[in-house]
């Protein structure tokens, strides 16, 4: 198989524009014909369908939530980028793209990230054009912050909130499109299978959640736009329902998975209390700004803080270690999330945790406050103290909060091209499910701003490409491959159902998540992956011969709805492995202990870098690795996709 | 119909707009309150004044006024009677089946008893209007209800009070009724205000003080004359 | 660190339209340190082995955003705490030995579909009705050549941060949806790209809130003191008044 990206060629300034001319189009009277299927209602998924609707497309939008506006992009708090330089502080299109490719650790596409990067200014244009309440100044023009150690202030923000208020005008153009009757929109359904006819993407079959109805639905193009894979880890800042069913479902089916290796570890979340934990509560990073993260200096005194022998308070400034102002005197609390994320571990793993678990930093305020007063400090953090009292019971002001790593963000996805397909003809793939902008990381404010680019602005225009080559509404759901698919979907969910065996759904999950948690979270080596590549099927065997699935499949039943999701997040673990494994190198969100610069390295030698710090192979190792299943529980086909980096030129990335 | 009483219909059947009904009815039945208060409280400067004051009301305007006020008045009753028990009925509906558990956060209780207060009071006036208009409801018809002022013969408005509230029974169905009328109006007048958009957060506290007040105010100055003469004997 | 030992009380119904009871169950050694919705967890954890049905309810984020969760706890939606959504209550609020109602949402308007899950979509249908401002994809002026007063902008915000949960719609004496409905107009109608389409919108939506069923305010603002979001009842208030202008303008114009 050979992966075409499909990158125009030209100027990388150019590529875009030339690419949209060169787009087919189809004449409006043509566009009534065309069926589109789009599951997921988040950013991009919303975007798109309101988009393609507009366009005159007669689209279908799934969601297992039981209303669109509930998509977990609701969840972002920070912000959204754009490259507008409306704050005069040198901020281009170019500087976006060079920023977020360097941020990406140079494991993404120069043209994508071009592109998303253009994409940006039209974005907030159409956000408040649709209302959207972006943060203002005194003379009414939009405010900006700089997040996630930005050198400029590019970041446009709604509070907290801005992912929610950013679905809500996505929610509401999708809302006046379901009035106009072009958009039907199927909540509380979920998809259980892309059907594939000669080769092509051509419907899905989905499960009604309420009825347990399992239908079919043919279109002449379907989009993937179904979030990430963070759940794999069972403990994450992702939704409850958040999970890799279509994704996979579609992998099974023969789509390439790009790079799953890649997840993003986010530092500052509340601590894991207990083992009925069901979800981890992200801190926004914002805190960091001010914030100051230290653990003890020594094991004795942190074990003591664990036992509740001692307080934060009573440990003398000089038996602190504020370990990331120590390791990186220039951006000290400010550096990237994954050293961040990463340092955290070691002090925890070198046993001078604090939280009772012993996973777990401060994250203290004590100095903020005795500098700026109690009022600034509550002035700029005052809801976040409030959401953390909330939760833990322990008052920011008065003690230090604690903090620990958790799985944010999955850089990885399902492989597509320039034009957001697929290598299945037909299936297209947006925002978080798909592999394409962020590489190996992805910077703060830069997830919503991808989802809505690939939404409202490209795939309304490349989706045309595949569409002019096909015949409206060829396949429909008479085809036999929709009989096959539709009953291999009823035999899976009776199968589910008939095991009856003596563990609930949940515990398989909180076990899968704890292997690769343990095995490939934040430091993985080939030990701990082969490790867990010999647990992980384990697992799935139990899982199928001993898992109890309660209820039947004709009503609303949420035990079905977890083991349906288990059962492919205890496949994909091993995927994950398989590319934590076959990547041997550190980049990004992906780091292998067996792959750090030590003493011994020139560039550690001559001051670039520092020892510990994540080292890429760039000569063995610049490729998207996507994967073609094999079979399950057999070692999935490598195929490589080569980075060709004409502008920029890949280099070390150091915060030091 | 032509298209603005469409328009009226329309407004009508939804609910802002029947609100909006039952808050102007509102205000009008509030601003005839203390008219009809000052009115009686000249009880307390002696015969001739109340009754000086009956016949006053009753010439004003060759006595158009009297009848156009108590049209606009019975107008604006059946209005808000009308439109709030409409409103009541859709309440109800919208929770078919209730909480086993019950628990109220922050509403008053006078606003969780509107509709008993308000049928307490629309049964009041009702026998008010037979007590002391109509003259059904008492006999008040005999020459002991008539007196002289100023040389012509008219009704002792003063005679009829201190017979009406010196009756046990009469008087406390009025102590209740206005009891419920001083409820109705603590969540009434500041409602108002809110249903026709005119309260923030920022007002908010003055106007529910204001309300209150109002409500108070009411209901002391209606008391006064009964507890005057059934437990003072005042004007006896 | 102490556990609890919890009875709860808890509305089973199978089926839309079934009849439905409480049950009551033993909730013991409950972690104070779980939030509410992990102390259903763990009950159901513990109900699937012994051969139960797992309570359902309706949850996604348990971050206190999307808007999913809603169980009405001890008569009050979204429990005791004010200001915080089911999934932000931890049991750290109850007592040992305490007994919990839980309760599905209840409105006509908002039937249940299988115990404490209920069915919301009204919600959607308000929206659709005319809670968006009408902008197709890409024919937008660039960003800045809308200036919105900050003060507009952040009272757009304020009530922009609904969530859709219906507590309000819950906790209301009469199921009323007004604070609903009335943040979504007050988002839109405070800002400048609201304007052309303000008496329509206020129109649709309340035409469609009356038609689903919901009650009618009385302005006894228990919505405003559970709403997770602590919207303002000064939106109802914008709402009845942006009503009228816009039936008068119908009538007139």
């Amino acid at each position: 198989m050979t992966l075409d990206s499909n990158i125009p060629a030209g100027p990388l300034g150019q590529k875009w524009t030339k690419h949209k001319m060169d787009s087919k189009l189809i004449n409006p009277a043509n566009k009534r014909k065309f069926n589109i299927i789009v599951v997921g209602s988040g950013l991009a998924g919303g975007a798109a369908a309101a988009t393609l609707s507009e366009l005159g497309y007669n689209v279908k939008c799934f969601c297992y939530q039981d209303s669109p506006r509930r998509a977990h992009s609701i969840a972002a708090q920070g912000g959204i980028n754009a490259a507008k330089n409306y704050q005069n502080d040198g901020d281009s299109v170019y500087r976006l793209f060079y920023d977020t490719l360097k941020g990406g650790d140079f494991r993404s596409r120069e043209a994508n990230v071009h592109r998303l990067s253009e994409v940006s200014l039209n974005i907030i244009d159409q956000c408040v054009a649709q209302g959207v309440p972006f943060a203002r100044e005194y003379g009414g023009l939009l405010d900006n912050r700089s997040f996630g150690g930005a050198q400029v202030k590019r970041t446009f923000y709604s509070r907290g909130q801005t992912g929610q208020q950013l679905l809500i005008g996505c929610y509401q153009a999708l809302a006046k499109e379901i009035s106009g009757g072009n958009v039907e929109m199927f909540p509380r359904t979920e998809m259980l299978d892309l059907v594939v006819v000669d080769g092509h993407s051509k419907g899905i079959i989905v499960r009604d959640l309420v009825t347990g109805e399992v239908t079919s639905h043919a279109a002449d193009a379907v989009i993937l736009a179904t979030g990430g894979y963070g759940n794999v880890f069972y403990l994450s800042t992702n939704a409850m329902g958040c999970n890799v069913m279509a994704a996979y479902r579609a992998h099974k089916r023969g789509a390439l998975f790009a790079n799953p290796c890649y997840t993003q570890i986010h530092p500052t979340c509340i601590p894991v209390s207990g083992d009925y934990q069901s979800k981890l509560t992200l801190m926004s990073e914002s805190l960091r700004n001010d914030g100051r993260i230290w653990v003890p200096k020594s094991k004795e005194t942190a074990e003591k803080i664990r036992k509740g022998e001692l307080k934060a308070k009573d440990v003398a400034e000089e038996d602190r270690d504020y370990y990331l102002e120590r390791k990186y005197p220039a951006f000290g609390n400010l550096c990237p999330r994954d050293i961040a994320s990463r340092s955290a571990k070691q002090v925890c793993d070198d046993g001078r945790g604090v939280a009772p678990s012993g996973k777990g930093v401060y994250l203290d305020f004590e100095q903020p406050i005795s500098v700026q007063g109690q009022q600034a400090i509550a002035a700029k953090y005052g809801n976040l103290f409030q959401m953390y009292e909330k939760i833990s019971g322990d008052n920011p002001y008065e003690t230090p909060m604690q903090i620990y790593p958790a799985v944010h963000y999955t850089m990885g996805g399902l492989w597509v091209d320039y034009n957001l397909m697929s290598n299945i003809p037909g299936l297209h793939v947006l925002g978080e499910a798909n592999f394409s902008d962020h590489g190996a990381n992805r910077l703060g404010a830069s997830a919503l701003m991808q989802g809505l680019a690939d939404g409202y602005f490209v795939i309304p225009t490349t989706i045309a490409n595949y569409l002019a080559t096909q015949t409206p509404g060829s396949v429909t759901t008479d085809h036999p491959e929709f009989k096959r698919c539709r009953d291999e979907v009823k035999d899976r969910v009776s199968t589910l159902l008939q095991i009856r065996g003596k563990r609930t759904v949940d515990s398989f999950h909180r076990e899968l998540g704890l292997q690769i948690w343990d095995n490939c979270g934040m430091a993985r080596t080939p030990e701990t992956l082969n490790a867990a590549l010999k647990r992980i099927p384990e697992i799935r065997d139990e899982f199928w011969a001993n898992v109890n699935v309660t209820g039947t499949g004709k009503e609303l039943n949420m035990e079905l709805e977890k083991a349906g999701r288990v059962a492919d997040f205890l496949e994909f673990g091993e995927l994950l492995c398989h590319d934590a494994l076959d990547r041997a190198e550190s980049c990004g969100g992906h780091f292998r202990a067996d792959h750090q610069f030590t003493e011994d390295d020139e560039e550690v030698k001559d001051g670039r870098t520092q020892p510990g710090e994540a080292k890429r192979h760039d000569d063995k190792f610049s490729y998207v690795a996507a994967w073609e299943h094999n079979g399950t529980g057999k070692a999935p086909i490598l195929h490589k996709e080569d980075l060709v980096f004409e502008n920029v030129a890949p280099s070390i990335r150091s915060y030091k | 119909m032509n298209a603005l009483s469409c328009k009226l219909c329309s407004f009508w059947s939804s609910s802002i707009g029947k609100k909006t009904v039952v808050a102007l009815t509102g205000i009008v039945l509030l601003l005839f309150l203390p008219g009809h208060l000052i009115g009686n409280l000249l009880f307390f400067l002696g015969p001739d004044s109340i009754n000086a004051y009956g016949i006053f009301l009753h010439e004003l305007g060759h006595g158009a006024v009297i009848w156009i006020a108590r049209f606009t008045l019975l107008a604006c009753l059946i209005a808000h009677v009308v439109a709030t028990i409409q409103l009541v009925r859709q309440n109800k509906a919208a929770r078919e089946t209730q909480y086993a558990c019950k628990a109220t956060v922050t509403a008053t209780r006078s606003s969780r008893l509107m509709i008993w207060s308000g049928l307490t009071i629309l049964f009041f006036i009702i026998f008010h209007i037979l007590h002391y208009t109509v003259r059904i409801a008492y006999d008040f018809d005999g020459p002991a209800f008539q007196t002289m002022l100023d040389g012509h013969q008219t009704l002792n408005i003063h005679q009829m009070m201190l017979v009406g509230f010196s009756n046990g029974p009469v008087t406390i169905f009025y102590i209740i009724a206005i009891t419920c009328l001083c409820s109705h109006l603590s969540h009434g007048v500041s409602s108002v205000f809110q249903t026709l958009g005119l309260r923030t957060e920022k007002s908010a506290s003055a106007i529910t003080a204001f309300g209150n007040l109002y409500a108070f105010a009411i209901w002391a100055g209606f008391l006064s004359m009964p507890i005057a003469i059934l437990f003072f004997g005042v004007g006896k | 660190m102490a556990n609890l030992n919890l009875t709860l009380k808890v509305w089973r119904q199978a089926r839309p339209g079934d009849a439905g009871s409480i049950e009551t169950y033993d909730a013991k050694d409950i972690p104070e340190e779980a939030s509410f919705l992990e102390m259903l967890d763990i009950v159901n954890e513990r109900l699937i082995p012994a051969g139960g049905d797992p309570i359902h309810f309706d949850h996604d984020c348990r971050e206190g955003i999307c808007g999913a969760c809603s169980l009405t706890i001890n008569g009050v939606p979204h429990g005791p705490e004010g200001g915080i959504t089911t999934c932000q209550l931890h049991m750290r609020k109850f007592k040992d030995g305490d007994t919990i109602w839980i309760e599905p949402f209840r409105a006509k308007a908002f039937p249940v579909i299988k115990d404490l899950v209920v069915d919301r979509s009204a919600f959607d249908r308000i929206i659709e009705s005319g809670g968006y401002i009408s902008v197709r994809t890409g024919s937008a002026p660039d960003a800045h050549a809308i200036l919105v007063p900050k003060e507009a902008a952040d009272a757009s915000f304020e009530a922009a941060a609904c969530i859709g949960c219906g507590a309000c719609v819950a906790a209301c004496k009469n199921a009323s949806a007004m604070l609903f409905v009335s943040a979504k107009a007050s988002h839109l109608n405070h800002l400048p790209q609201g304007q052309p389409e303000k008496h329509e919108r206020v129109l649709a939506m309340v035409k469609t809130m009356d038609n689903e069923g919901f009650g009618n305010c009385t302005n006894q603002y228990e919505c405003e003191a559970v709403c997770p979001k602590e919207i303002s009842a000064d939106n109802i208030a914008k709402l009845n008044r942006d009503y009228s202008a816009a039936k008068s303008h119908d009538a007139v114009v």
